[in-house]
């Protein structure tokens, strides 16, 4: 009996196996060229089959040498499923099929942990699929018409003050604001969260600006994006469109070496600055830029030689909360002379109260809104322990810190804004919607935005290839070749018409419950239909 | 939905005129009570205006226990109108033992202190009152204020006037400004305080429609003020609203339109005080009503306004002769009690009208 060397990888040891019909193949070498990871290849195999060579049928059985595609068994370069090979295949002959019997986790820690980018594939829970829209108006109230009626979508952002503490002198039958107030603008419900220019690619990061500057000047949405940590295109940093834009700096201080520079000769203000503390997909850990992103751009927009770009856990010099405000966040007020509203972006914790409270408690009344990331949000690089096993579900969070100041009677003080997981299933309004009605005033959409960009990575370890620079849709890489894949144009244009159905969901959503502006805290519009999401969230249980 | 009115008069009417506003609208209203807050009083409380009138419904033992209450907080008895029930059998309505207006002097402490003063301690006073009762379910307490007198009961609007006797004009119930309605208002449980008119501090309010608010206005009012409490109606909001706008941040009135139905983004960056009104959106976003309603306020001062929602889903008309203007929801009311004013000149306001009427019977629309 032949001794089988049963600690060889093989195959069937990997998340993906390649279903592959020679009969269909015609060796174009198509599906070669597309696969990103080398996880194919053409290669010989040894066939038993039957020829008939004759002009009459003369079957005979024979042994033959013929070219086929074969998967590569190696850990490095394991298929991730991402289906290029399928999508450029002329003739049906090869796709990749999910392997349940794989053994990755097993095999690929040999040299470290193992380092992905996505989402967590674990904590793929919907409680907000067990939660409906379930108070309509049936003649105690008339629904509205969602195509008639006037909707005032829009949420603040930035620091509110009490009404008892606004500065309103009375003259005459009139109010008059007598003393500057903090700046409080007023955006669209969703904002396109914090990738940055590095994590994505110029042209995916192009393709969202593209989208946004479109929304707010073509459509009426004002729309936000963040920058994410990795600063941004000079040009569009003294541009008039760097308004759509939220800045954001995050513990590496990436890019802000430029956009400092950049500040004399801006002619808007920046849409608002978002100081990242945390982020819900790998809470604890800093950004990672993995050396084989940093392309030179990168280099050059960061002010970075190539290698990793690890950014640290903690912001630097912050060691308390009462430090971040004094500190940071008075200083990206001052910078921008108190025009632009200041957040904060914190993962989901256990602690979310405890920040939030103190935030709400500040004296300084500086902290513009309190953006919440669960565990569910994405990441372009991390390890799969962070993604898979730490982090914290964002609706909860959010409901707690709603009403933790309901409690104080400072709801609405700093706008919460929550992520991680809004619109998994690609219904991002319903999410939204069901988000507000528990008081969030807004919501941050990140891997739905760039899924409509072409990104095929999922919940269910489907590509999630991110941080390898390999990315086959040209979203997340800096190669340039695979950045010819990503069409800005129709990336940007998906992404606008998808937010004008997000628009157009949100009315339908609103006008069954008779309202016309958003029901920012109004849980009795919700109904769950699970026992324990009901009494956690404090809504109605229906069943 | 209920129909809700409000009379105001330069010379003193008789609840009769209330009923006789609010019965012909009756196929609008579905017969479930019957309330009123009768303001500028004449007649058998026209001498002790600026004594403060407590209006009690509650048993004999709740009685006790407000009398004693009353004297150990140093609040001295003037007088007392005890109304003489009429309770035939068969009348479709829940009675309570006694019915108990009365005037009281302030304690001697309070005597000299200032308005404000005084005010909170007939604030305080009610709700330990209200307390008090609700522990052994011995009694409501509906307004503790000068010049101010409540009634409210469960029942047939018809028989609650025979039984009160409201239909007989003896000259001792008299008032300038009376609000009211016809139904105990809730969609909820039938509790007494749910009915509106609403009261605090000078403040009344009645209103109808859903508010679709309710949840996020109740958990804001709660935190505002010691007094925004029981929310057994979601229409207290707008009372309460009311006051917190007009008594505690003293903004002028028009202000309270644009605090429950703020303008559009659209209609409001056109605007010359835009940043006021932003400012006022924003910090009062909980306070925004959103559903279907129409507004009758009454002010401490006597005015009288109304205003709606913002898409006018509850309509309201105002009427007048020159010596008495009426606002109520349909011009059938008006009609019964008006017959002689010029329907010509009746207001149906618009979603973002508001109306004044001033105690020289005045009539000021303005739009927000």
């Amino acid at each position: 009996m032949e001794a089988v060397k049963t600690q060889d990888v093989s195959v069937n040891d990997l998340p993906w196996k390649i279903a592959y019909r020679h009969d269909l193949c015609t060796m174009c070498g198509s599906c070669v060229a597309a696969c990103t990871f080398g996880a194919i290849e053409a290669s010989m195999a040894r066939r038993s089959i039957v020829v008939s060579r004759r002009s009459f049928p003369e079957p005979e059985q024979k042994h033959v040498a013929r070219p086929v595609i074969r998967q590569r068994s190696t850990i490095p370069n394991a298929c991730v499923g991402c289906g290029m090979c399928e999508k450029i295949c002329p003739n049906g002959a090869i796709a990749p099929v999910r392997n349940p019997d794989g053994r990755f986790p097993l095999l690929a820690r040999s040299s470290g942990p193992i380092k992905r980018g996505g989402r967590t594939n674990l904590n793929t829970q919907r409680t907000l699929d067990a939660i409906v829209v379930g108070r309509i108006s049936q003649m105690t109230d008339p629904s509205l018409d969602s195509e008639r009626h006037t909707f005032d979508i829009r949420s603040p952002f930035g620091r509110i003050m009490l009404a008892k503490d606004l500065p309103l002198k009375v003259e005459g039958d009139n109010l008059v604001q007598a003393e500057r107030t903090p700046p409080v603008h007023w955006i669209y419900p969703a904002i396109f969260s914090d990738m940055s220019i590095g994590a994505l690619s110029l042209r995916a990061w192009e393709a969202i600006a593209l989208a946004t500057a479109y929304l707010n000047e073509h459509c009426g949405m004002p729309v936000r994006m963040c920058s994410g940590e990795g600063g941004m295109p000079i040009k569009l940093l003294e541009s008039e469109q760097l308004k759509y834009v939220i800045l954001q700096i995050a513990s590496g201080h990436f890019g802000w070496n430029r956009i400092i520079k950049a500040m004399p000769r801006m002619k808007a203000d920046p849409g608002g600055v978002l100081i990242k503390i945390g982020q819900g997909a790998k809470p604890g850990d800093g950004g990672l830029l993995p050396a084989a992103k940093v392309a030179p751009h990168i280099q050059s927009i960061r002010g970075v030689p190539k290698a990793t770009l690890a950014s640290p856990p903690n912001h630097q010099g912050l060691y308390s909360i009462e430090e971040s405000v004094q500190k940071m966040h008075l200083s990206l007020n001052a910078a921008f002379g108190f025009r632009v509203p200041v957040a904060i972006k914190c993962a989901a914790s256990a602690t979310s109260v405890s920040v939030y409270n103190n935030l709400l408690r500040d004296p300084y009344r500086i902290c513009g809104g309190f953006f919440i990331d669960g565990i569910q949000g994405g990441t372009g690089a991390a390890n799969e322990v962070s993604l898979d096993h730490t982090g914290h579900p964002v609706v909860s969070k959010l409901r707690d810190c709603y009403l933790a100041a309901v409690a104080q009677g400072l709801q609405g003080q700093i706008p919460l804004w929550a992520g991680g997981g809004i619109g998994m299933t690609g219904n991002a309004a319903a999410d939204a919607f069901k988000m507000l009605c528990l008081g969030a005033n807004g919501v941050i959409i990140g891997k739905i935005v760039i899924q409509l960009l072409g990104c095929i990575g999922n919940e269910r370890g489907r590509c999630n290839a991110c941080s390898t620079g390999k990315c086959p849709t040209g979203i997340c890489t800096q190669d340039p070749r695979l950045l010819k894949r990503l069409d800005v144009d129709r990336g940007a244009q998906r992404l606008v018409d998808y937010m004008l159905a997000f628009d157009s969901e949100m009315r339908k959503l609103l006008a069954p419950v008779g309202n016309s502006s958003l029901p920012v805290g109004r849980s009795d519009a919700l109904v769950a239909t699970d026992k324990a999401v009901a009494d956690k969230l404090g809504i109605q249980y229906a069943c | 939905m209920c129909r809700i009115g409000s009379i105001k008069s330069r010379t003193p009417m008789h609840p009769s005129v209330a009923l006789r506003l609010m019965l012909p609208q009756q196929e609008g209203h579905d017969n479930s009570g019957f309330a009123m807050v009768m303001q500028d009083l004449a007649g058998a409380f026209g001498h002790y205006k600026h004594k403060p009138l407590l209006s009690l419904a509650c048993t004999r033992k709740g009685l006790k226990l407000a009398n004693a209450f009353m004297e150990e907080r140093g609040f001295v008895q003037l007088a007392e109108w005890m109304p003489e029930l009429k309770r035939r059998p068969g009348l479709r309505m829940a009675t309570m033992p006694c019915y108990v207006y009365r005037n009281y002097d302030y304690p001697e402490l309070y005597k000299e202190k200032p308005l404000q003063e005084r005010e909170d301690l007939l604030l305080d006073t009610r709700l330990e009152l209200r307390r008090l009762l609700e522990e052994g379910n011995n009694g409501y307490v509906y307004s503790f204020w000068p010049d101010v007198l409540t009634l409210k009961e469960i029942g047939d609007p018809l028989d609650i006037a025979e039984c009160f006797r409201l239909w007989d004009d003896d000259g001792q119930l008299m008032a300038r400004n009376i609000v009211t309605q016809c139904r105990q208002n809730t969609n909820y449980a039938i509790v007494r305080y749910a009915a509106h008119p609403f009261f605090i501090q000078g403040y009344t309010l009645c209103a109808n429609g859903e508010n679709t608010f309710y949840t996020k206005n109740t958990e804001c009012q709660r935190s505002l003020h010691r007094g925004y409490i029981g929310f057994e109606s979601d229409s207290q909001n707008f009372l309460y609203t009311l006051h917190y706008v007009l008594h505690e941040l003293k903004w002028p009135i028009k202000y309270y339109k644009h605090v429950i139905t703020p303008l559009p983004f659209i209609e409001a960056d056109q605007r010359a005080d835009r940043r006021e009104l932003y400012l006022i959106r924003e910090s009062l976003a909980h306070l925004e009503i959103n559903g279907p309603n129409t507004v009758i306020g009454l002010l401490p001062e006597g005015q009288m306004f109304t205003c709606c929602d913002s898409k006018k889903l509850r309509p309201v008309v105002v009427g007048g002769d020159g010596n008495t203007v009426c606002i109520t929801s349909e011009v059938c009311g008006l009609n019964e009690i008006l017959p002689n004013r010029d329907p010509a000149a009746d207001i149906y306001p618009n979603e973002r009208e508001m109306v004044v009427i001033d105690n020289d019977m005045a009539v000021q629309r303005w739009k927000q």
